[in-house]
């Protein structure tokens, strides 16, 4: 794995039992390249809260992946409504999804959090109206 | 014990077992899908009542032995589709959840 390993996903908005596909699709490339099955499991479980929380708030977005020997990074674009108050956003419990969504078994507040727990580093850029960015990274070494 | 054995001995109803051989080392229970995505472990058996579509892109991210559906819980066929499709073990029990989950803990110790 010398060079860097970029992917690219469009996530849509309009389906959400079909949602995860990237996150699936993104964790059978990662075993491709043979990166640790604990590693996979994290970013991949990350990248599925952020395509969801894409899903159910901003009618989709974009998911581009680099993987480079030292980390895997996973960069999550919307344009949608953006987040007011992100520290709110990321109290576990803390939930605006609507209550069809609920009903899924999502909406627990746990998205955001969970984005945090299995990533190295997180950065959340929002701007309300606008659309929101979430960088995630995990470390290979 | 592997998820074969598990679901002969408790007489589960197997609906996809792509990977009958899969030990289960422990075992997880819960429905709030993030919350098991946050919890859970790799090779866990993974108890549940929730039936959509979305457990089993959950299941297979975050690695399960096998989604048990307690309470005689139903599925979709296309979502046994999908199950079969991504290499999702899925087992149905009559049981309640807390039965299979004590079933579990008496395999595993």
């Amino acid at each position: 794995m010398s060079e860097a390993l970029t992917l690219h996903f469009d996530v849509n908005g309009e389906d959400f039992t079909s949602a995860g596909q990237a996150s699936v699709r993104f964790k059978k490339n990662m075993r491709e390249l043979g990166v640790d099955p604990e590693i996979i499991r994290r970013a991949s479980i990350a990248m599925y809260e952020g395509e969801i929380n894409m899903v159910i708030h901003a009618h989709g977005g974009v998911a581009d992946v680099n993987v480079t020997e030292d980390a895997i990074e996973i960069i999550l674009t919307d344009k949608g409504p953006g987040i007011p108050d992100i520290e709110k956003a990321m109290q576990e419990g803390y939930s605006t999804a609507p209550d069809n969504i609920r009903s899924l078994g999502f909406g627990a507040g746990m998205g955001l959090p969970n984005m945090k727990r299995y990533t190295d580093e997180m950065k959340i850029e929002s701007t309300v109206g606008v659309g929101t960015t979430v960088t995630m990274k995990i470390k290979l070494k | 014990m592997t998820v074969a054995e598990f679901a002969e001995k408790y007489s589960l109803e197997v609906l996809s077992m792509p990977d009958p051989s899969r030990e289960i080392k422990g075992g997880y229970m819960g429905d709030l899908l993030s919350w098991v995505m946050g919890r859970a472990k790799a090779d866990q058996a993974w108890i549940t009542i929730m039936s959509n579509q979305n457990i089993i892109a959950v299941a297979s991210l975050i690695d399960v032995a096998c989604i048990i559906l307690a309470e005689d819980v139903r599925l979709d066929e296309s979502i046994v589709e999908n199950a079969k499709a991504k290499g999702v073990n899925v087992l149905a029990a009559k049981s309640p959840a807390f039965e299979v989950a004590c079933e579990i803990c008496h395999e595993i110790k």
